[in-house]
């Protein structure tokens, strides 16, 4: 008998893959497993150089990529297998999207537990970088809200861990960028809603002391909460920002003709980016003019103003937005410092600023308390994100400094964002790297599950 | 891995000794860059190299392994090796080659082979299993060091420049052929760089240094490019005497 001819679909031409941030493109065999009995086989039968999930690709860096590897397309295991709508509760295969969730569960009075800034990322994404939302300082990172996952390991078993079965598994995975194994579904607790709306408070805020002394006042009385920062303001307008901090509104506080269809929810993406965009379209002035107008035009102080939900993702309207930035790409820097701290982010806005390594819209937020997973980023303080174009010649020096002031600082670096960091710096950003490297020793003893992200940073 | 902002964590040079080749590792070794892979054939000269860069306060790993361009039989073993020990290389500097004396190679067919053996078929010899293995790591960067010498044929030196018009234009067509493979090539065409191998000429106008082309080589792998020239201006300048008339340029004291 003569064997079997290749099977072109289990041998797909390499595929170039890279982050949200179009930086550092690598080729991998994309493989594209059609339910969740098709994983272990694809994992079964992973070559020397590994293999990774990805999901819908919007971690900024390398994190979903796996040079020379297989790379494991989720996407296609997605939809929910189980909802108890009295408990709220559902159970959501890992390739589906947050956006796919809330499509069928806010018109049921169920809300998603956090929302990262877009819409379009995956259960399983979520999980893996243990992501966090508007409203962390009130109720914590996606996993504090996951009752149990299913998790495909390399060894070929499929293991249900949770905060009290199997904990050290879960909580390795959780923020554990993947390299655990797969997750193939999981339950999480959902947020009881009246309605599809917001109730916010908007205020500006003059610099950073105003802004800090702001949210540390009242950030607890609301759960949704988040600055924007005009990173691109020096001397005493620095940090001038946008603070806006919201709640679910009830039906009660909804203008009469929306309480007839409180819960309706219908997100458009009306715009799309062109396929492709002149290098420096994004520029130090096309940032400053969008900055300034958008400072001007927000509200000096308003207060219970009713805003559709749609309004917590507005890059959400563009899609392909991140093709603006042209060839050479884009990359967010996102750090937390603890409280106490606020120097260093005083500091790290100061060198941000007079570089004028430009960004739209940075953003700063108050982080609660983090959770027990060892690599999980959030952490009690200060975190702000932004992002910057990767052309300028002097920005692998600016934010190698802001990474030793971050460090010093007792912070860290968001992995789900990084695509820069010196890797010698991890341990000292993650103090427990080490306690999670023994846990996913033991789940993943011969290196099975390996990324650009773990080479790079040596994970 | 290469982060976002083109910074490399381990670089191959083949032709370790080479001024421009050890000027680029430094900077390399200044930002990300841990592992080092000096290949050559002046076994004393490259451990004194190693040992200094290993001195370095980033305290690289730096290895010496043999490599001699004329003897392509041991190519492909060489970079399995290399490969086989380093299993991820970023970077991959093809840095050696001869300078040669042109006016007895234009006369004697023995010296002009021997400058046209190691800079284009010693060059083609290991490229061709380098680019093998970049492709199944998924990703890599090649740097070629070309020549403006190669740009057109010159009295003064065109055995030399045939030599590397030959590895230019295969370069280029390596890169073609790795486009969605994750590797990449750049091509880098140096002007008259003040280095070992110049040593005793008279330099060319705009002339430059290893430190010059190191920058040019860090730029262009962090830009993307396909071509750099150093110093940059050089690529203008070669642009309007690549259209010169033949007889206008044969006459050009260069
Ligand atoms: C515009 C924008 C705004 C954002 N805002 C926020 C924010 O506010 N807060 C925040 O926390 N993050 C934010 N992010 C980051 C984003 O939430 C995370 O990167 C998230 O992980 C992306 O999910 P994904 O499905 O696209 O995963 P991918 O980017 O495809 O993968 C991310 C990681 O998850 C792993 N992974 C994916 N699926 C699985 C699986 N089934 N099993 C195991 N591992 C898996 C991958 O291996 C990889 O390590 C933002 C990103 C963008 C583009
Ligand atoms: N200098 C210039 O003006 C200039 C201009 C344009 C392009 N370039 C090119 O840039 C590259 C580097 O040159 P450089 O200026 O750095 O000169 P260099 O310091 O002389 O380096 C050349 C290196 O090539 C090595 N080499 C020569 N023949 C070899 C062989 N058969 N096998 C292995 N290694 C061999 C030499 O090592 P040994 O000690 O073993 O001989 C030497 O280390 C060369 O390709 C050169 O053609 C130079």
């Amino acid at each position: 008998m003569s064997p079997d001819p290749p099977d072109p679909a289990a041998d797909p031409q390499p595929s170039l893959l890279t982050g949200w941030g179009r930086t550092a493109p690598t080729a991998a065999r994309l493989l594209h497993p059609a339910g969740d009995d098709d994983i272990a086989g694809t994992v079964a039968r992973t070559g020397e150089r590994g293999t990774i999930s990805r999901g819908l690709g919007r971690s900024y860096g390398d994190a979903a990529q796996n040079a020379g590897g297989d790379v494991l397309d989720i996407t296609g295991v997605r939809g929910i297998r189980r909802l108890d709508l009295d408990q709220g509760i559902v159970t959501a295969y890992a390739g589906t999207s947050l956006d796919e969730l809330m499509h069928r569960l806010v018109p049921m009075g169920w809300f998603v537990p956090v929302t990262p800034g877009t819409r379009f990322v995956t259960v399983g994404g979520a999980i893996a970088a243990d992501i966090h939302g508007k409203n962390h300082h009130y109720e914590g990172s996606f996993c504090n809200h996951v009752i149990s996952l299913t998790l495909q390991t390399a060894s070929g078993e499929r293991l249900v861990v949770g905060p009290h079965d199997h904990a050290d598994a879960f909580w390795a995975t959780a923020g554990g960028m993947g390299l655990t194994g797969v997750v193939i579904d999981a339950t999480f607790r959902l947020i009881p809603i009246e309605t599809s709306y917001v109730r916010a408070d908007t205020e500006r805020a003059a610099d950073l002391e105003d802004l800090m002394s702001r949210m540390e006042a009242h950030d607890d009385q609301y759960r949704y909460s988040v600055a924007w920062i005009d990173c691109l303001a020096k001397g005493k307008a620095l940090g001038r920002s946008v603070l806006t901090r919201s709640d679910h509104a009830t039906i009660a506080e909804l203008p009469g003709p929306k309480q007839r269809n409180p819960l309706a929810f219908h997100p458009r993406v009306p715009f799309k980016a062109p396929p492709w965009a002149p290098r420096g379209l994004v520029n130090p002035w096309s940032i400053r003019a969008f900055n300034e107008v958008w400072f001007r035009k927000a509200p000096r102080d308003q207060r219970g103003a009713i805003h559709s939900i749609a309004s917590f993702w507005p890059l959400d309207l563009v899609e392909g937005w991140n093709r603006l930035y042209g060839s050479t790409g884009f990359l967010q820097y996102q750090f937390v410092v603890p409280f106490g701290e606020e120097a260093a982010m005083r500091h790290a806005i100061e060198r941000l600023s007079s570089a004028g390594a430009a960004s739209f819209l940075a953003v700063l937020k108050r982080f609660g308390p983090s959770n027990p997973a060892p690599l999980s980023f959030p952490a009690p303080g200060w975190t702000l994100a932004l992002d910057i174009p990767a052309g300028s010649p002097r920005l692998a020096a600016l934010l190698d400094d802001l990474d030793d002031v971050v460090v010093e600082a007792g912070g860290r670096v968001y992995l789900a964002k990084d695509s820069r960091l010196r890797p010698e710096l991890l341990p000292r950003m993650y103090p427990r790297l080490d306690e999670w490297r023994e846990i996913r020793a033991k789940l993943d003893p011969d290196r099975v599950f390996q990324s650009d992200l773990a080479r790079r940073l040596n994970l | 891995m290469k982060d976002a902002l083109g910074a490399v964590q381990s670089v191959l040079v083949v032709g370790g000794g080479s001024d421009i080749g050890l000027a680029t590792v430094r900077k390399l070794v200044d930002r990300r860059c841990r592992t080092v892979v000096l290949a050559g054939r002046d076994r004393e000269g490259l451990e004194a190299a190693a040992k200094e860069l290993r001195a370095r306060p980033e305290a690289p790993v730096v290895d010496v392994v043999h490599f001699d361009a004329n003897d392509v039989a041991s190519h492909q073993r060489f970079v399995d090796e290399v490969f086989d020990a380093h299993p991820d290389l970023d970077l991959t500097l093809i840095a050696f080659g001869v300078l040669g004396q042109q006016p007895e190679a234009e006369r004697d067919a023995g010296k002009a082979l021997q400058i046209v053996t190691t800079n284009y078929v010693g060059a083609v010899s290991v490229m061709i299993p380098i680019a093998n293995r970049l492709r199944e790591q998924g990703h890599g960067t090649l740097v070629v060091l070309s020549s403006v010498a190669g740009e057109r044929a010159r009295r003064s030196n065109f055995v030399y420049g045939s030599s590397k018009a030959g590895l230019d234009a295969f370069s280029q067509g390596l890169a073609d052929s790795l486009v969605g493979s994750g590797a990449n090539v750049l091509v880098v065409r140096p002007g008259f760089v003040r280095s070992k191998m110049t040593e005793g000429l008279k330099p060319a106008p705009m002339s430059t240094t290893p430190d010059g082309v190191a920058d040019a080589i860090t730029a262009g792998i962090a830009s993307g490019a396909t071509t750099v020239w150093a110093p940059g201006a050089l690529r203008w300048f070669m642009a309007v005497l690549r259209h010169l008339p033949r007889v206008v340029f044969r006459r050009l004291p260069i």
